[in-house]
């Protein structure tokens, strides 16, 4: 399918021009009156119709008997919270309506045993006679920032962004969007698979590659049926965009009899993890990994190379980031240039560690560390730059302020001072990453113990993420690092860098 | 998923049979001749030089050393050939014996394993990995989809956890990183050109002053092939 025939068929579900609830509750404890809510609450901007036997009121909106009194046209997503013997009548009235697409939340399918696989195959044929994008069932909702549409069964609902999440396991998206909104690192569109009748995540994938409101692409699969289809699917998508993976489980195949080594030592998750490679997937061991990986694709442009330069204000987290960066398969810790050292040297007194990791042993003034670290972000030997310490003289403020000496003694000057630094330093690695186009990642424990932390608060301002750990800052540049190489070496020849 | 588990049913090809594929696809052999009687053997090591290794072929030997059907380091041409005699003479119906191979001895410190293998959810794919006696301890492979992009085989050659086995090492030169890439894609090329062959298992590749070379070789074809 083209990619205008891609966006065409899923624009019914991520950009409708009205939506049905229909199975819409009074009932706070159902699932039929939290999507009612979540919808009106988040004011999607297109037509909301209600569906409710009694017709009754809900939130303030009369609900409607039957599909039959919603208008013709006006609806072209409906959002099923239904019991599933209901569902083939309301999918038939719904078509009838000029509703495009489906998403159905109800359970009893093919989760609920033989009955239900039989249904749950009964639904996806009479879907695809009608004409209708079918989702589910038995999943949780689906996201779309750019219509403020919030129709799903729980919370959260995230900030508008540019990472779009597709997920095998609902419980995975919520996750993720937990991870949006104490971020702000936001979503352009999130949806849970349920049992993926008829739609699966694969498909999921090639919209988002085609739509121009994402950047970055982050899944969660568990089994996947057609190994060679998916390939070719994520490959697609890599050629555009990023796609962060995150997989549970292994493949059903389990491990053959073979006559070769080489057949015994394929066990099913190395397979899986060579197909990612080859397609240009980057796989996260974890949830946090892999939101912070599509994170980091989504804030900071992808490193030339693997050279990591490590800046921190004081001593040991130098050293143990330092460790952490040799230790990786895929990063160098840049050799500290001559030139990096004399300049550092001309701004520095004698104790900084006069190697990479650059520790400054508290020597700053003003302007110190923001001038080192732009030297080192724009020398042509470090691919990417990682920040420590940063908000550590606004947790002395913050002390201070909450203390009974405060504002005296001097204090209100100096505890302004430091959180003006501070977000001056937050702003100038921002800033830097931008300018000269290489990732300049910041690291501290503020981020996760403190995240009114001005120099962390500064940077969520700004659209970046601060990294609760310089180890997870690291493995999410571990993701970018083997991305960019992916794409580099599959350039066309004589193409630009 | 459809085929799951369900492996085809497959015969071997004899190793020597095994390597002329290989070496079609440009995947360095060391030097070796199929020989039918004592006699041919001794010839062919003397043509080869010494030391030679002595090994009986045929299509049903995929576990010839377990048999102790493997004679290493023959210095002469007496060696060669009573070694061709009492392989022969050990011979079972079963084994399909079309000879003895002599191959003349490689040198070198470093054992890779390279092969083919089908995945039932992902299909056929090739694989590189850190060999010797400590293969299967260290688990140290990579593995991608047929049919094989130049930058796949690159990308798997820094996949190994081990890769600095690859430079430089113990007074030999590094590992030939083309022509490691050259093995992997000539194997990806051998089995995207032929739907038949279900595995290939070339193990151990020796790196021999940086070249890695194949010194046995198991290429399984479908039953019906």
């Amino acid at each position: 399918m083209s990619e205008a025939g891609i966006r065409a068929r899923f624009r019914p579900l991520f950009d409708p021009a009205g939506i049905i609830i229909a199975g819409a509750s009074t009932h706070p404890g159902k699932f039929g009156f939290v999507a009612a809510h979540n919808v009106l609450r988040h004011d999607y901007r297109g037509r909301v119709f209600l569906t409710n036997r009694e017709g009754a009121d809900i939130l303030g909106t009369r609900s409607l008997r039957s599909i039959d009194e919603v208008p013709e046209g006006a609806a072209d997503l409906v959002f099923v919270c239904t019991p599933a013997a209901a569902v083939p009548d309301l999918l038939r009235a719904c078509a009838r309506k000029g509703v495009r697409a489906a998403f159905v939340s109800s359970a009893g399918y093919a989760e609920a045993g033989p009955e239900g696989r039989r249904a749950q195959e009964e639904l996806a044929a009479l879907a695809a006679e009608l004409g209708i994008l079918l989702v589910g069932p038995n999943g949780q909702g689906v996201i779309s920032t750019p219509a403020s549409l919030c129709a799903q069964i729980v919370a959260p609902y995230p900030p508008r962004g540019r990472i779009a999440v597709a997920s095998q396991s609902g419980n995975f998206v919520s996750s993720f969007l937990n991870y949006a909104c104490a971020t702000g690192v936001g979503v352009s569109r999130a949806v849970s698979a349920g049992n993926s009748a008829a739609t699966r995540v694969g498909d999921f994938l090639e919209y988002f590659a085609a739509d121009p409101e994402t950047a970055v692409v982050l899944t969660y699969v568990e089994g996947i049926d057609d190994g060679r289809a998916f390939y070719e699917t994520v490959r697609a998508v890599t050629a555009r965009k990023p796609l962060v993976l995150l997989k549970g489980g292994v493949t059903r195949g389990g491990q053959r009899a073979a006559a070769s080594h080489t057949g015994a030592l394929a066990t099913d998750d190395r397979v899986f993890d060579g197909v990612c490679r080859q397609a240009g997937a980057t796989r996260a061991a974890t949830v946090e990994e892999a939101f912070e990986a599509a994170a980091a694709f989504v804030t900071q442009p992808l490193p030339a190379g693997p050279g990591v330069f490590v800046l921190t204000t004081v001593g040991g987290w130098g050293v143990v980031t330092a460790d952490r960066v040799v230790q990786s398969p895929v990063l160098e810790l840049v050799p500290l240039p001559d030139d990096l050292r004399a300049a550092f040297d001309a701004r520095l007194p004698p104790r900084w560690s006069r190697n990479n990791p650059a520790d400054l042993a508290g020597s700053e003034t003003r302007d110190t560390v923001i001038e080192c670290l732009e030297l080192a972000v724009r020398h042509p030997a470090v691919h990417s730059a990682l920040l420590l310490g940063l908000g550590i003289q606004s947790n002395q403020g913050a002390m201070e302020r909450s203390g009974r000496f405060y504002p005296d003694h001097g204090l209100e000057r100096i505890v302004a001072y430091h959180e003006r630094q501070d977000r001056r330093v937050a702003t100038a690695a921002v800033e830097l990453g931008r300018r000269h186009g290489k990732p300049v990642l910041v690291a501290s424990e503020l981020a996760a113990t403190q995240p009114d932390n001005p120099g962390m608060a500064c940077l969520r301002e700004l659209g970046s993420l601060a990294f609760p750990s310089s180890f997870r800052a690291l493995t999410a540049l571990e993701h970018l690092v083997r991305y960019a190489t992916h794409r580099r070496r599959r350039r066309p020849e004589g193409a630009p860098p | 998923m459809s085929a799951a588990g369900a492996r085809r049913p497959t015969r071997t090809l004899s190793e020597h049979e095994s390597k002329r594929r290989l070496a079609a696809h440009g995947i360095p052999i060391a030097p070796e001749r199929l020989a039918a009687t004592p006699d041919e053997a001794a010839r062919a090591a003397r043509e080869l030089g010494f030391p030679v290794a002595v090994k009986l072929c045929g299509a049903g030997l995929a576990h010839k050393t377990e048999r102790g059907l493997v004679r290493l380091g023959i210095a002469d041409e007496a060696g060669a050939r009573a070694a061709a005699v009492d392989l022969l003479a050990a011979a079972r119906p079963a084994d399909g014996a079309e000879g003895v191979l002599v191959a003349r001895m490689v040198r070198g410190t470093r054992e890779l394993i390279a092969g083919c293998v089908e995945d039932p959810t992902f299909g056929r794919c090739v694989m590189l990995g850190i060999g010797g006696v400590l293969a299967e301890a260290l688990g140290d492979v990579t593995f991608r989809l047929v049919p094989l992009a130049r930058a796949d085989a690159e990308d798997m050659l820094d996949d190994l956890r081990h890769r600095r086995l690859l430079d430089a090492f113990r007074g030999e030169p590094a590992v030939d990183r083309a022509r490691l890439v050259d093995v992997l894609v000539g194997l990806g090329d051998l089995v995207a050109g032929d739907p038949g062959v279900v595995a290939v298992d070339v193990n151990p590749l020796i790196v021999v002053d940086g070249v890695p070379t194949a010194v046995d070789a198991l290429v399984e074809v479908a039953a019906d092939v």
